[in-house]
């Protein structure tokens, strides 16, 4: 049983998904989300304890081994991010889609999750998978059901927001199988590891040139890399603040472990950054994208659409890190993957509680809100610390990271950057503060906070944000081991 | 109780107080004892560590490793303790003094504002007894973000915007400037450890060493050195009780206390001697106190001038750790607790002029001595004290910096610091003149004063400063290790 | 393998090229849509002509048959599961289309703008 594990953890939710569909019954059907999500996320704990004992596992799919058939291929990295996944997905399938907030009519929930469910089986799979076609496969899964998820908003504009999401995520997944047609025409594999070692003797090909072209930039646009990041805001704003949340948390930063794995294991460091100088064009990118992102959240008078382009910024911290092509920059990059999925996580289901409540996220329903809702803007103010990156958070602990890799490089002027964009943060997190604790709402001031079932997975992701802040043991120490791996200087 | 035990006992004490008066909100009289009872716990607590850190102890403990090299650790050491025992002590008047005021005042939100106190009075602490420039980065930040709801807790437009200068100033600074540092010390030295001696040295060039202090002399934005000491008026928006503790002691000495800190224990007072890397420090220092204090003649708004008085105090301290000599560090290190209770006890007469006659003009203060005399006499001492006249506590330790400077060979600060004492006087005594010598310039107007519970702590504190006068060679034993070879 | 003259590819970046014009210049979203279509096509296409070997055969062993030239079977599995992707993304393109006509009474993409605008 314990051999089958890897495959389990994917197989589980994608049956789970059509299983909902037949169920029906909305209790029934919460109820088998969260064990689906409970499942596999025990599994990718146990993965990751096994990896780390024992080393990375090969699993060939269906009894037929690689090179020729499909490997499930768990190591440090993989195990790490699939934990990420399995996790935040445990505490946000239970929710639904939240009082308000979505445009579903009651009894038509079970559509709701057997999507959410077959997001997450599809990003686990990218996840876990050794082949390059799978990874294909399973990202078209876990979009092709994002941009469903998306267009269940209760705004109409959600609808657009989806299909500009489906058109640009459809260009990303139609630009990554060009680069894997162009690399299977090289290389004649489709097995990661195998590509890894025979790309070197086809290095000098321009046919590789534009592999190496096409799938990063089909992987940037599901990661939203500046300036690919335009479907991004709306898709976030508009959605159910529960979508907004497993998507901010999941499904970016699951793009951003393929263009790790793509660059680090496949093409390989000196191919990418030595030949390609993609640094170059990497660091601009990057930093373009932390300022963008913050400087437009700062403008923004919806919180919902604040905290989308701040992802936009933080993604920008997470391609940045990777950018340095050192240790301690991937290490920096690694964990604040883990870190802002929790924190952005934890954000957007802040916003929940209060779409819940009072069904808006516009800054200026949420005048006097903290003396309100004290819970879900404690809650709140707490993430916001984390985005600063303020000392005692989880962001702290990437920050710090990544200004180190920036002084290592010998680059103090990214560190400076570095430092000043968490300035504009703190801009933008303390309109909402302000907002929600200094404003008068001119209204009477009733006690309301947020139901339980909503409340609960709130804090427990920001609980976790600010347990990792401290005790980094299971978030830095894995991220550093995985980080060390990709460059191929530890196990 | 060991001695480590306690040190994690005074940490946590103002946090549950915190959390337990905002359990007892709803009845004001309950949540204002626990606010004392956790201000005395916490103050008996810190005060039973003091024969122990006399004896040379070093009690604390490490709460965890964060990331390799960067561990949450506690260790108290003299300059520490008498930093949290200033903070702890004054703590306890200034409840006093916030429940007549904030009654007086008739202040919303009142909950709020005790647990807010009591949470930055544990991250004073937690600064207090940092063991590390981590640990103490992490409370510095904590104390401005929880006293940041204290500076806007009116909610008006005028405070929402000195809360915004006040937050973007330490942030500004902390982020920008003492951040960076601590990860450049962190590569050069390979350790934020504070030790005896200091980390840095032969692990950095005079010159990094210069540019480095700078980053943590204008980085610890709380010590006010000019230009970044806008947030210090800024922050005057904010209720009295809150200026007085946390304007005047908690959040200004955490900061100047931070930099006497990482002159000690980072850069070590002999590499900095040697290496002359703190001289442009000494100048720096000296134009804050001399520029502040000239400021300071000139501002009407009484508690904007004392605001102005305390950018050139904490200077005088900066001073003192840049001379790098033993006298300059005695002497900064005492100013922490004089000019503490002096600028204290001013700014609570501030507030009960404010409360009693609603008066917070320098120009409107004619007479007001013979309506408040308790408070102006107090006001009168608390002037002394700061101006530096024996028998008060500032006499102490203006003379260990004037010794430490003729140790230092650097004469031209003689002149500085008898230069500004001139202007201190200059900036406080005519307010004490107008309340008793000038004639009243409304008629009638008997005796009164502001209530009972606002006037006994300044009383309370003013005496304090006569006191320190005659403690002082218990505060030269405590501190004295600190420039033992 | 020998390849089935370069022309081919020619036409599938032709193909390509007109499926992103469409994709972009387009106001209407089912044209879009189509454009999508075309475009994914292209790549299916690209596949395909990969794989083909010039007079090679069905890739299936005959027994005593010897060396058949076939063309290479795995590009063609590859593609039956990526039109099934592009149905499946053609089919919530379209559904999502049909609730925006529901929604706005347009498909049109300036007219949504406008209608957008009109309603903060």
């Amino acid at each position: 049983m314990s051999e089958h594990l890897p495959v389990l953890q994917v197989v589980i939710p994608l049956l789970c998904a059509p299983l909902a569909l037949l169920v029906r019954r909305e209790a029934a059907v919460r109820t088998l989300a969260f064990a689906a999500a409970a499942a596999s996320f025990a599994i990718s704990v146990a993965l990751l304890v096994s990896v780390l004992a024992d080393g990375p596992i090969s699993y060939p799919l269906g009894g037929w081994y690689p090179p020729l058939g499909i490997e499930y291929r768990v190591d440090t990295l993989s195990a790490f991010v699939l934990c990420v996944v399995s996790g935040v997905a445990a505490v946000l399938l239970p929710l639904g889609p939240g009082r308000g907030g979505h445009g579903l009519p009651s009894g038509r929930l079970h559509w709701f999750y057997a999507a959410l469910l077959l997001a997450q089986a599809g990003l686990l799979g990218v996840t876990i998978t050794g082949d390059l076609f799978n990874v294909f496969v399973f990202l078209e899964i876990s979009s092709l059901a994002s941009y469903v998820l998306v267009g269940l908003g209760s705004d109409r504009r959600a609808l657009r927001a989806a299909f500009t999401y489906l058109v640009m995520g459809t260009i990303g997944g139609t630009f990554v199988l060009i680069g894997i047609g162009f690399a299977y025409q090289m290389t004649g594999t489709l097995n990661l590891d195998d590509l890894a070692q025979r790309l070197p003797e086809v290095r000098h090909k321009s046919t590789m040139l534009a592999a190496f072209a096409f799938l990063s930039v089909g992987v940037s646009l599901k990661l939203a890399v500046f300036p690919l990041h335009q479907w991004l805001p709306n898709a976030y704003a508009y959605a159910p603040p529960v979508v907004s949340a497993f998507l901010a948390a999941t499904a970016t930063k699951v793009a951003y472990y393929l263009l790790a794995r793509l660059v680090f294991t496949v093409f390989g460091v000196a191919y990418v950054f030595g030949e390609l100088g993609l640094g170059w064009l990497l660091f601009p990118l990057s930093l373009a994208a932390i300022f963008a992102g913050a400087l437009a959240a700062i403008r923004q008078t919806d919180v919902k659409k604040l905290l989308a382009y701040s992802s936009v910024s933080q993604i920008g911290y997470l391609t940045l890190g990777l950018s340095f092509a050192s240790l301690s920059g991937l290490t920096g990059g690694l964990v604040h993957l883990f870190n802002h999925a929790l924190t952005k996580g934890g954000l957007f289901l802040a916003v929940a509680c209060v779409v819940a409540r009072s069904g808006s996220s516009r800054l200026d329903d949420w005048r006097g809100i903290g003396r309100r809702m004290p819970w879900t803007m404690a809650a709140f103010v707490a993430g916001g610390l984390g985005l600063i990156g303020v000392p005692g958070t989880a962001g702290f602990v990437s920050k710090w990271y990544l200004v180190q890799a920036a002084l290592e490089a010998g680059r103090a002027e990214l560190a400076l950057g570095i430092l000043a964009s968490s300035l504009l943060a703190v801009v933008y997190v303390w309109r909402v503060v302000e907002t929600a604790y200094f404003r008068d709402p001119g209204g009477p001031e009733t006690r309301a906070e947020a139901p339980l079932s909503l409340l609960g997975p709130t804090w427990v992701l920001i609980g976790a944000s600010l347990y990792f802040g401290v005790f980094t043991e299971w978030s830095a120490g894995v991220a550093s081991k995985a980080a060390a791996m990709l460059l191929g200087v530890g196990p | 109780m060991s001695a480590d035990a306690a040190v994690l006992l005074a940490l946590v004490l103002p946090a549950v107080g915190a959390l337990g008066l905002s359990l007892v909100g709803r009845w004001p009289n309950l949540r204002e004892t626990v606010t004392l009872l956790a201000g005395l716990a916490t103050f008996g607590t810190v005060a039973g560590l003091v024969p122990e850190v006399a004896g040379g102890a070093r009690p604390g403990f490490r709460a965890t490793e964060v990331l390799p090299g960067l561990e949450l650790e506690f260790e108290l050491e003299p300059l520490g303790l008498l930093y949290a025992l200033v903070a702890s002590g004054l703590w306890i008047p200034t409840s006093v003094y916030s429940i007549g005021y904030m009654r007086g005042h008739g202040e919303s939100n009142q909950t709020r504002f005790f647990a807010c106190f009591a949470l930055s009075i544990s991250a004073a602490l937690g600064v207090a007894f940092a063991a590390n420039l981590f640990t103490l980065f992490l409370f510095y930040e904590l104390l401005t973000f929880s006293t940041y709801p204290l500076v806007t807790h009116r909610g008006t437009p005028e405070a929402l915007a000195g809360g915004r200068v006040y937050l973007g100033v330490l942030l500004t600074t902390s982020v920008g400037l003492l951040l960076l540092a601590l990860v450049w010390t962190a590569q050069l030295a390979g350790t934020l450890s504070f030790t005896q001696g200091g980390i840095l040295a032969g692990h950095a060039d005079p010159l990094t060493g210069g540019l480095l202090l700078g980053l943590f002399a204008f980085g610890i934005g709380k010590a006010a050195l000019m230009p970044f000491h806008r947030w210090l008026p800024a922050a005057m928006v904010a209720p009295a009780p809150v200026s007085a503790l946390l304007h005047a002691v908690a959040v200004v000495k955490a900061g100047v206390f931070s930099l006497l800190k990482v002159i000690l224990y980072v850069f070590g007072l002999d590499f900095l001697r040697e290496g002359q890397i703190s001289l442009w420090l000494m100048y720096a220092a000296s134009a804050t106190i001399l520029i502040a204090s000239l400021v300071a003649l000139r501002q009407d708004n009484l508690k904007r001038r004392l605001a102005y008085s305390t950018v050139a105090q904490l200077a005088y301290i900066v001073l003192g750790g840049a001379l790098a000599t033993a006298g300059g560090v005695l002497g900064g290190g005492m100013h922490i607790a004089t000019h503490a209770l002096g600028k204290i006890t001013l700014f609570f007469c501030a507030g009960a002029i404010d409360v009693a006659l609603h008066k917070t003009r320098v120009s409107e203060l004619d007479g007001v001595g013979r309506r408040m005399p308790f408070t102006l006499a107090a006001f009168a001492l608390a002037s002394f004290s700061i101006i530096g006249l024996p028998p008060f506590g500032g006499a102490w330790s203006k003379w260990y910096l004037l010794l430490g400077a003729a140790e230092g060979h650097q004469l031209v600060f003689l002149g500085v610091l008898t230069l500004s004492s001139l202007l201190s006087a200059g900036y406080l005594l005519p307010v004490v003149g107008r309340a008793f010598f000038a004639a009243p310039s409304e008629p009638g107007g008997g005796l009164r004063e502001a209530p009972a519970l606002c006037v006994a702590p300044l009383g309370f504190t003013a005496l304090g400063c006569l006191a320190l006068f005659f403690l002082a060679p218990a505060l030269y034993a405590l501190l004295e290790p600190l420039v033992r070879n | 393998m020998t390849l089935a003259g370069h022309w081919i590819y020619w036409a599938i970046v032709a193909l390509m090229m007109v499926g992103l014009y469409v994709l972009i210049a387009r106001e209407n979203l089912v044209k879009k849509i189509m454009g999508l279509n075309l475009f994914q096509v292209s790549v299916i296409l690209f596949y395909v002509a990969v794989a083909k070997v010039r007079g090679g055969t069905a890739p299936i062993l005959v027994e005593g048959a010897g060396d058949v030239v076939y063309s290479n079977p795995l590009p063609h599995v590859l593609m039956l599961t990526a039109i099934v992707v592009g149905v499946s993304l053609t089919a919530v393109g379209l559904g999502l289309a049909v609730r925006i006509r529901a929604a706005y009474g347009s498909v049109e993409e300036d007219e949504l703008d406008r209608l957008d605008e009109a309603d903060p």
